[in-house]
């Protein structure tokens, strides 16, 4: 572990300390505002990667990953990327890494579109040195403790969704070699998401990874013949190499049952708060357009709405996001007119799309990418997110756990909470014995002006400045509260817990913003208050 | 245990020592360790070795279950002394 | 000022209408934590049925400090403790009324005397703590045939008593009968209930629908327990009071009426008249006082004046 870095830091506009140059990453500039890009000169163009063409009839396929490594090109240095569609089932990540290190590579960047919990082992190749610079949208588990220890030199790059598609189509972050589990693919590398015993619905992250890295090698544990049918999510022209191996991942992880509406009062409560304040801004009309997790109160207020809609002969424009059964359900009874889906989240997804014309998979680009001629996150009327913390000022933090250590991920969070007109933050007042709302989150991961209001059970606290969805939540008589008020309240209950120690010389990650711009840093949690025996 | 509870046992030791584990060690030490000897020292003079395992209990809760190991603690202190 | 807040200046029988009341486990802290989420008129905070011998002193000692301590918002808060006839009753009361809870549920009472020993030892230990006399009230659980055909009794038997409450579980075993979906077994005691508790000028609360999966009956048996004059139904389930609200939601035809009736008792009082007249005929005192407590209600769902009505 190197102690101090020395990184020169400056405040950005939410007054976090960032750097402005971390070596080994380039340069960085300070978070300004929401849509400060907009105002700026035109941006570097897309990187071209290069091509080399193919002969006629040329074999793609192999069940060696050794060769296909080698066939690839990958030298010490590079940047491998994965997609997260297989979530908690993956096998690809710890198949390639396990033999990338035997292969004796060595200080590699790895660049997946986020990390799960079946991820833990990627912390061992930070050790060996396999791993030496980490590009994610979350971190959670032994990885996130491993970050957090301080374990690799350089801080790890967190960014949404949006940024991360932005980084790559700008050339930000080259891919040199892709490995994207293809749970359907034939053998010249036509590959679907929706079939195969790894069934895992939309392939959104894989896409944008497929049409940008320098060489793409489909990873499949399910060939079938050409060519691929009726769906294609990445096409054989994007495809170098096809690996077939015998598991790409664990199906019962990947296509978990159907998320069920939480009957837990207390998220009900939250979700009937919230749905009152959607319903209060008017924005429920014919043509709108909706997005909202699956975990416990979100799916509640997609119910709330649904409800609503039906009462009111309701008819939506779309549902975005990550795709949920009940959302797919809300389409096939006709509620949404499509739902447009970057990343499906549970069993009832998988098949849908072969089934259902209108549930249109569309890539993290189209999804969120800030900085390409228009993304759906930008024409969305409505989005329910949830949060880990929240501060008085709507800054939300969903990355950092209450001990310090990273554990979430940034998703697609800063991107839907810039681009919808109403973004909605849920989470209960407070989550075993902790309060939700701080003075200051630990880590910034999407800016507090971007956010309209934070629902809880307590109450509604309604961003100050958003006036006028302030002057409809109190016409509609709903429990209004400052988040101050809220946050004395809760705190009377609770106490103020004492924050985390941090080493403060100790840069461990980075928080972009979608536009690239740094948000926060996060620092190596330092020696804590005295555990067990005190 | 259910979450937002925690489990406390008490036993008479020599000296105040505190064992104090769970989700929120890392954050409500200190506030835990306050609660606790408080009590201890009123209850029991600080002779009590207090073990507590928390799954998110709110300060009342706390107190509370601390609170009721000591009475139990205590009244089978005196059920064994009432045996001798 | 509006002409429901009006009204309620001028009510001088204002009582909070408490159309709820929902049990909470009393040693359950992860649920007595979010009772003001739960929406509830009043809270239960059960020593009682819901804990074990075992854990009688836990749930004793943590029901007191959440009453005494947490702030529980515009919910009204009680205590049942465990009967007369067990060894925790008088430890339950000693520890609980100290923290000050609205009222305390006293199960199982079969007659006044049931009534006034309770009264007795609430009263003593207020004095002992130096709190107002009678500040604590009882609401009277009858749950057997004789505590039924006692129930005007058990009403009168102190100031303190401000509710009887019907223990629709015990007594169907009592009677030995069974809980049936309509409920033709308990029409009687309900009816008596009732009675007994408005004659004393009392609250009466209806007792538990215990399938928290049933919703329709919940709202049928709701819809009863308005229709036959109970000021209020516990609920076991934070779910269960969404519905128990609606049913006691005013009809707005009544409701419409009524604020014309406060509407003219005010021209009257203005007018220095004696006597009101709405749409032409005399309104007596008692349709008075019915207009007031109704539009007391009707604020609860948010109305506060006749264009609020839908």
């Amino acid at each position: 572990m190197n102690a101090g870095q020395n990184l020169k830091m400056v405040k950005n506009a939410l007054g976090r300390e960032v750097p402005v140059e971390i070596p080994g990453l380039g340069k960085f500039e300070p978070y300004v505002s929401p849509f400060d890009y907009l105002g700026r000169a035109l941006f570097r163009t897309q990187e071209t990667r290069p091509i080399r063409p193919r002969e006629p009839r040329h074999d793609k396929v192999t069940d060696d990953i050794r060769k296909a490594v080698e066939r690839s090109g990958l030298e010490n240095g590079m940047t491998i990327s994965f997609h997260h569609h297989l979530r908690n089932g993956d096998a690809v990540v710890p198949a390639v890494l396990k033999a990338l290190s035997e292969m004796g590579f060595k200080d590699l960047s790895l660049a997946p579109s986020s990390l799960s919990d079946s991820h833990d082992m990627v912390a061992d190749y930070f050790r060996n040195g396999l791993v030496t610079r980490l590009f994610s949208s979350g971190a959670r588990g032994e990885v996130g403790r491993a970050i957090s220890a301080g374990e690799l030199d350089i801080p790890v790059v967190l960014r949404s969704h949006g940024g991360r598609a932005r980084a790559v189509e700008q050339g930000e972050m080259p891919i040199d070699v892709a490995f994207l589990a293809a749970p359907l693919c034939d053998k010249y590398g036509n590959m679907t998401g929706s079939g195969g015993r790894s069934a895992c619905g939309s392939l959104g992250y894989a896409q944008v990874d497929a049409r940008h890295a320098r060489h793409v090698i489909a990873v499949t544990d399910s060939l079938t013949d050409y060519p691929l049918r009726p769906r294609i999510s990445v096409p054989q022209y994007l495809v170098d190499q096809v690996l077939v191996v015998d598991s790409i991942g664990d199906p019962s992880k990947i296509a978990t049952g159907a998320a069920r509406i939480s009957r837990n009062p207390v998220d009900l409560r939250i979700a009937r708060n919230a749905f009152d304040l959607i319903a209060a801004s008017g924005l429920l009309t014919n043509g709108c357009s909706f997005q909202v997790g699956a975990g416990g109160a979100s799916l509640a207020v997609a119910a709330y709405v649904k409800d609503y809609m039906k009462e009111n002969r309701i008819k939506g424009a779309f549902g975005l996001g990550g795709m949920s059964g009940y959302m797919i359900e809300m389409l096939e009874q006709g509620y949404f007119e499509a739902m447009l889906d970057v990343q499906s989240f549970d069993s009832a997804v998988t098949d849908s799309m072969t089934r259902n014309p209108n549930h249109i998979e569309i890539d993290a680009s189209c999804y969120a990418n800030p900085f390409n001629k228009g993304c759906t996150a930008h024409n969305l009327d409505i989005v329910v997110l949830a949060a880990l913390d929240i501060d008085v000022d709507f800054n939300v933090d969903i990355q950092t756990g209450h001990d310090g250590v990273l554990r979430g991920a940034i998703g697609g969070h800063p991107d839907t909470a810039a681009g919808a007109k109403l973004a909605v933050v849920v989470a209960p007042s407070f989550r075993g014995g902790v309060p939700t709302i701080k003075e200051r989150v630990t880590t910034v991961c999407t800016p507090g002006e971007t956010i309209d209001a934070f629902v809880t059970e307590r109450g509604i606290c309604v961003n100050p400045r958003r006036e006028d969805l302030l002057a409809s939540a109190r016409a509609a008589r709903l429990p209004v509260k400052d988040i101050r008020e809220l946050k004395e309240e809760v705190e009377k209950l609770t106490g103020v817990p004492d924050p985390p120690e941090f080493d403060r010389s100790r840069v461990v990650a980075v928080i972009e913003n979608r536009d690239g711009t740094l948000l926060d840093t996060a620092r190596a949690v330092g020696p804590g208050p005295g555990r067990g025996l005190v | 245990m259910e979450s937002s509870d925690c489990m406390v046992v008490v036993a008479p030791a020599e000296s105040y020592s505190l064992e104090y584990g769970g989700q929120n060690e890392a954050i409500f030490g200190r506030r835990t360790e306050r609660i606790a000897r408080e009590i201890a020292e009123r209850r029991a003079s600080g002779r009590a070795s207090v073990r507590i395992q928390d799954r998110g209990a709110l300060e009342v809760t706390l107190r509370a279950r601390i609170e009721t190991a000591f009475e139990r603690a205590l009244e089978v202190e005196k059920e064994g002394e009432v045996a001798r | 000022m509006k002409a429901a807040a009006r009204a309620e200046k001028k009510d001088e029988k204002k009582r909070r209408p408490c159309r709820s009341m929902l049990y909470m486990p009393g040693n359950n802290p992860g649920m007595m934590q979010h009772v003001p989420a739960f929406g509830a008129d009043s809270v239960l905070l059960d020593l009682e049925d819901a804990v074990s011998d075992r854990e009688k002193d836990a749930a004793r000692h943590l029901v007191s400090r959440f009453v005494g301590e947490i702030d529980f918002g515009d919910t009204l808060v009680t205590v049942r403790v465990n009967g007369a006839d067990t060894p925790w009753f008088q430890k339950d009361l000693e520890e609980v009324i100290p923290a000050a809870p609205a009222a305390v549920r006293v199960p199982k009472c079969h007659s006044p005397e049931d009534v006034k020993h309770a009264d007795d030892l609430i009263g003593r230990i207020e004095r002992e703590h130096g709190m107002l006399p009678g500040g604590v009230k009882i609401h009277a659980m009858l749950e057997t045939a004789h505590g039924i055909e006692q129930a005007f009794e058990i009403a009168r038997a102190s100031e303190r008593v401000e509710a009887l409450t019907l223990g629709g579980q015990d007594l169907t075993a009592d009677l030995g009968v069974q809980k049936t979906r309509d409920g033709v077994e308990l029409f009687y005691a309900r009816g008596r209930v009732v009675m007994a508790a408005k004659a004393a000028g009392l609250m009466a609360f209806d007792t538990v629908w215990t399938d928290i999966d049933d919703m329709e009956g919940l709202k049928a048996e709701a819809k009863l327990a308005v229709q036959m004059g109970f000021t209020g139904k516990a609920a076991i389930h934070p779910s269960q009071v969404e519905a128990i609200h609606e049913a006691y939601r005013p009809d707005p035809k009544e409701l419409r009426r009524a604020f014309r009736i406060i509407g003219a008792a005010e021209r009257a009082e203005r007018e220095g008249k004696g006597v009101i007249s709405v749409d032409g005929r005399m309104v007596d005192g008692p349709v008075v006082t019915r207009a007031f407590s109704l539009i007391g209600l009707g604020r609860l769902y948010g109305i506060e004046e006749e264009e609020d009505i839908r």
